[in-house]
């Protein structure tokens, strides 16, 4: 199991390395030689599900007695640094979509003709990074594969990218790194505090026993509230969420087609899944404080980016920013939560559910759109939605497929995008009318900005804009990934509990743990208040 | 004492001496052995870089052989009478410089500077220097501490002017000379302030009287008080510069430009190397001895150190966006670097404060200040390996495309494609990512630095800066790498055919600093020797 792990993680940066060997003009023996790699990468994360025990809420492979375990190897003991993977409900939904993204990723990216071999290193070097950020359970190692997957993607953008590829880079590269700069401090703070509430008092990184220190009621209310703070920037970054967005049309607009579906499809999930996997658990008390402003910001994320989609011009720009306005819905859902409410904390935890949902759901939808862009860019290469029009006429399949997945992306009933969606805004109407009220807003937005976009690319009466000659049918490849993307659109939209059995039993335990915890730091900062009271009145 | 009994204890002393003396002595021998092949003609039958590279390997054998009985050399020693002290810190840096000196000598035959007509010049001048350093990182009397300082920048002036008839290179080692010599006056004012109130320049001893003045009657408002941390602020002016801290920073770009890239990485790393062990020391003697007595002066040098090492880090990361040379860039990037090991030095004078004030306990204060210095000392390994790779890069670019200008290196990547990997891991290190070492450089220091913020807000407010500035840094160095990989080569440019063997030499840094970074043992056991080695230095 240990070994299937790292096998998981390696099996690309392996691949990397065998590709270094061949010679600088094979280049459709190394593409293929990358696909077997990114197949046996996806294979292997589906082994995942074979010991995998829905039943179980824990870390997975689980120690003796079924105790949260992982695998773990000493790295650099002195420090309490461990290379310690595992996974669960939370995660595994995640890693599956990893390596799924990434195999349609590289099918896509047959396009890519120039420097072929250092493309293909690279994009087997940021899987690594990806997966690493998923599976792993030491927070020093979980911001060591969250920095190792920037370097490559850098590089993506910046040499493949299109005309402002190198701005975009840059800026991708320094929000991102800011974000990690407060991570790291939150990181510190949390090793050094964690040394009082151990046992023998070693400070440690197992993100497991930080969680379970926090849950009694460790870490001091302010001190979790900072650390809070400074994570959620970082990993609102990343999701990304109004105002740290600005990053995400330059780098998605430049970036070549594939990697632009990794954007969407994965790295976009790093920041709702650190939330969910650090942020709220390492400080309950801290992010219960701060809930309402989560919230609120997920719902105007919502209704921002959906606004800003309709303003868009570029076909490419406005996929962009329907990911703002679709990743507000996860951090909505992720933070309704509401103590004391009816029935304990059953609407929280459906809210949680559907943000996850969402995250899967995004990440298939969205990675679809991008690439069936990326599809009509290859032929006519311009993305100005008022120079389309009637493409429906010249390529029906393309445009069944395409009408398809941007359903999905609206939300419509049956396919993926709906059920989270829904789910959100259903606990969140328990959490706050209001909220939910405008977050369901953004619902009839995205209807509108994406029908209209149907309407003015795939149909009028002709198409009238450069290279109409360009414009055959798909290719086998491109229909090969366009339809998988559409068949799990549909499966996961009349079949929502494959993933949601995945999920259920972690969620719950997350929810009740972040419940306890909450209540355990409350009950000390009474503690505190009575004491400190007891000796103002003396 | 009869005079006899007084001879034969010098004999002693000084026979004992020797034998801990030994690399100093092999490179000193070797520096005789290359002025000798000049007189008699005998450079043109052996090349001198063949004798330098043996006289250097032989000194960093006998230092690793030190080394490996680390643990034998248990309690510090004292050589000459007390001029120098042999402990683990001496032979740790004794093997750092001679480690180093032997790649800048690998570099210097490989990229071909000097040729074989100045080849015994510029050897006696490298090891010379180098001879300095050693003296400088085990100095324990202020004789021995201006000595060393001066000892290893004279021949870093002449070093700096070596390109002869190059208009630039005269005119930075002039810079050089004149901020070094007004930097070394100043030093050597606060020195004989010290020693002439003190009434002796023995550093233990020094210590140990400064301790009786303040604890005893006079109090911190006594006037000799006060002209004795003034004193230690001359002294710290002269660090300063050889460790380019703003605002004693101005010679560094100029002499950075000026000089040929390998004599810019050596300066770059050797002498801060040794600033830095010195500087370690000073703090340690002069700031350990009574936290209790000293806890207003160590807090408030604390907090400046931890400003100068900010604004350090800050100035350099901002100058180097502004420039286009790749030389004066790694320059500014020096200096910001100098800026971070500095903040170090400040976490840990604050932590032993927080000590004497009972925020940590005696133990825990310990070990903290332990662990500061500790990643201070893997800062600069992980540093040699960095940064000297990012000069010898530049070097064997020079060698082909004539040119140090970033703007030239566009495209690179189509000719060179392994150098430009190197110079990306190396410029990575810079920037701190993980899994490079840089990354667990700056981790240790950042670590400290958060420690040392519960004894006084003042170094959260450092960590903060250092923070921004990584993000800083980022920019200036991706520029470099934008060059390298993104641009195209323009038509007609000159071809960069790195032969294998100076590919190799990148490759071997390079190599070192990611594995500096990710191999799980080497780490933990770097990180480990440098604390032990910090370690020795903190027994009261």
């Amino acid at each position: 199991m240990a070994l299937l792990l790292s096998a998981i993680i390696f099996a690309p940066t392996i691949g990397a390395i065998l590709l270094l060997f061949f010679d600088r003009k094979a280049i459709e023996p190394m593409r293929y030689t990358a696909l077997a790699v990114t197949v046996v990468t996806f294979l292997l994360s589906l082994g995942l599900l074979v010991p995998f025990d829905t039943a179980m809420p824990d870390i997975q492979p689980n120690g003796e007695g079924g105790i949260q375990a992982g695998i773990v190897v000493e790295w650099i003991p002195d420090w309490e640094i461990f290379y310690r993977l595992g996974y669960d409900g939370i995660s595994l939904p995640l890693i599956l979509l990893t390596s799924f993204i990434s195999l349609l990723a590289m099918l896509a990216s047959w396009n890519i003709t120039k420097q072929v071999r250092g493309y293909l290193i690279l994009f087997l070097l940021l899987e690594t990074g990806m997966l690493g950020v998923f599976l792993a359970l030491d927070f020093f190692l979980f911001y060591v594969f969250w920095e190792v997957m920037l370097l490559p993607m850098y590089f993506l953008i910046g040499i493949w990218g299109g005309p402002r590829k190198e701005y975009a880079a840059i800026k991708f590269f320094l929000y991102t790194l800011a974000g990690s700069i407060l991570m790291l401090i939150a990181m510190l703070m949390f090793y050094f505090g964690s040394a009082s509430y151990t046992p023998g008092g070693h400070p440690t990184f197992n993100l497991l026993q930080l969680g379970e220190i926090a849950r009694e009621g460790g870490f001091d209310p302010g001190m979790q509230l900072a650390a809070f703070i400074l994570l959620f920037i970082g990993f609102a970054i990343k999701i990304p969420t109004f105002p740290f967005h600005t990053w995400l049309p330059d780098a998605h607009v430049e970036a070549p087609t594939p990697i632009s579906m990794i954007l969407a499809g994965v790295l976009l999930k790093m920041g709702g899944y650190g939330i969910i996997r650090i942020a709220f658990p390492l400080c309950p008390h801290g992010a219960y404080v701060a809930a309402w402003a989560l919230v609120a910001i997920g719902a105007f994320s919502i209704i921002y980016g959906a606004f800003a989609a309709m303003a868009q011009t570029d076909f490419k720009r406005l996929v962009a920013y329907s990911s703002v306005s679709h990743m507000g819905y996860v951090l909505v859902g992720i933070a309704v939560w509401q103590i004391h409410e009816l029935g304990g904390t059953d609407y929280w935890q459906m809210g949680m559910m559907g943000a996850m949902f969402q995250m899967i759901a995004h990440g298939i939808s969205s990675a679809g759109m991008f690439f069936m862009v990326g599809v009509v860019y290859d032929r006519v290469h311009h993305r100005d939605l008022n120079r389309f029009g009637g493409l429906a006429g010249l390529m029906p399949l393309y445009s069944g497929l395409a009408a398809g997945i941007f359903f999905a992306g609206l939300g419509l009933p049956g396919l993926c995008g709906f059920i989270g969606e829904v789910f959100v805004v259903l606990s969140a109407w328990n959490y706050s009318p209001a909220l939910a009220i405008v977050a369901a807003g953004g619902v009839i937005l995205t209807a509108g900005y994406i029908l209209w976009t149907l309407q003015r690319v795939y149909l009028g009466a002709e198409y009238k804009g450069p290279h109409p000659e360009a414009l055959t049918p798909m290719v086998g490849r491109e229909i090969f990934v366009a339809g998988v993307l559409l068949v799990f659109a549909i499966v996961l939209g009349v079949f929502p509990f494959l993933m949601f059995d995945l999920m259920d039993a972690s969620t719950a335990q997350l929810v009740q743990s972040l419940e306890q915890g909450y209540q355990a730091a409350e009950a000390k900062a009474a503690d505190v208040a009575a004491v400190l009271k007891e000796r103002l009145l003396r | 004492m009869s005079f006899s009994e007084l001879i034969q204890s010098l004999l002693d002393d000084t026979t004992r001496s020797l034998a801990h003396f030994g690399p100093e002595l092999w490179l000193c021998g070797t520096i005789l052995a290359l002025l000798l092949m000049r007189l008699f003609g005998w450079d043109r039958l052996v090349p001198p870089y063949i004798v330098a590279t043996a006289g250097t390997l032989v000194g960093f054998g006998i230092t690793y052989f030190d080394f490996l009985n680390l643990e034998a050399a248990g309690e510090a020693e004292h050589l000459f009478t007390g001029l120098l002290v042999y402990d683990r810190f001496t032979i740790f840096f004794r093997l750092f410089l001679t480690l180093f000196l032997v790649f800048v000598i690998a570099l210097t035959v490989l990229t071909g500077i000097p040729d074989r007509e100045d080849g015994p010049d510029f050897y006696t001048l490298l090891l010379g220097s180098v001879v300095g350093m050693m003296l400088m990182v085990s100095a324990n009397h202020l004789l021995i501490l201006f000595l060393g300082v001066e000892m290893a920048s004279v021949p870093s002036y002449a070093m700096v002017g070596f390109l002869k008839g190059r208009r630039l290179s005269s005119e930075a080692a002039l810079k050089f000379v004149v901020y070094g010599a007004g930097a070394a006056g100043v030093m050597l004012y606060g020195v004989s302030l010290l020693s002439g109130l003190l009434g002796t320049a023995n550093l233990p001893e020094m210590a140990a009287r400064l301790n009786l003045v303040v604890t005893g009657e006079a109090g911190m408002a006594d006037a000799t008080v006060r002209t004795i941390v003034l004193s230690l602020m001359l002294v710290f002016v002269g660090l300063a510069f050889k460790l380019s801290l703003v605002p004693f920073h101005f010679w560094c770009p100029d002499a950075f430009h000026g000089a040929s890239a390998e004599v810019a990485g050596f300066l770059s790393v050797a002498s801060k190397a040794a600033a830095f062990a010195l500087l370690v020391r000073l703090a340690i003697a002069f700031l350990g001895q009574d936290p209790v007595a000293w806890a207003g002066v160590n807090l408030s040098l604390g907090i400046a150190v931890g400003v100068v090492a900010a604004v350090t880090a800050t100035f350099g990361n901002l100058a180097a966006y502004a420039q286009s040379n790749m030389k004066r860039l790694l320059a500014y990037s020096t200096i910001a670097h100098a800026g971070y090991m500095l903040m170090a030095v400040a976490a840990m004078m604050i932590i032993r404060h927080g000590g004497a004030m009972a925020v940590f306990s005696e133990a825990e204060a310990r070990s903290e200040a332990q662990r500061a210095i500790g990643g201070l000392l893997f800062y600069l390994w992980v540093y040699l390996f960095m940064n000297l790779g990012a000069f010898a890069i530049v070097a064997m670019i020079r060698n082909r495309i004539f040119s140090e200008e970033i703007d030239d290196y566009a495209g690179l990547v189509n000719q060179c494609p392994w150098l430009c990997v190197c110079m990306l891991l190396c410029l990575f290190s810079l920037v701190g990512m993980p899994p490079l070492g840089g990354f667990f450089g700056k981790w240790y220091i950042f670590a400290s630095l958060f420690q040392a913020g519960k004894v006084h807000w003042s170094m959260w407010a450092v960590l903060g800066i250092a923070g921004l500035n990584t993000v800083f840094s980022l920019f200036y160095y991706v520029r470099v790498l934008k060059a390298m990989f993104i641009a195209p080569r323009p038509e007609g440019a000159r071809r960069a055919d790195i032969p294998w063997i100076e590919g190799a030499y990148a490759g071997i840094l390079s190599l070192s600093v990611l594995a500096l970074g990710c191999a799980p043992l080497l780490v933990n056991s770097v990180s480990r020797k440098a604390r032990e080695v910090a370690g020795v230095l903190l027994i009261p």
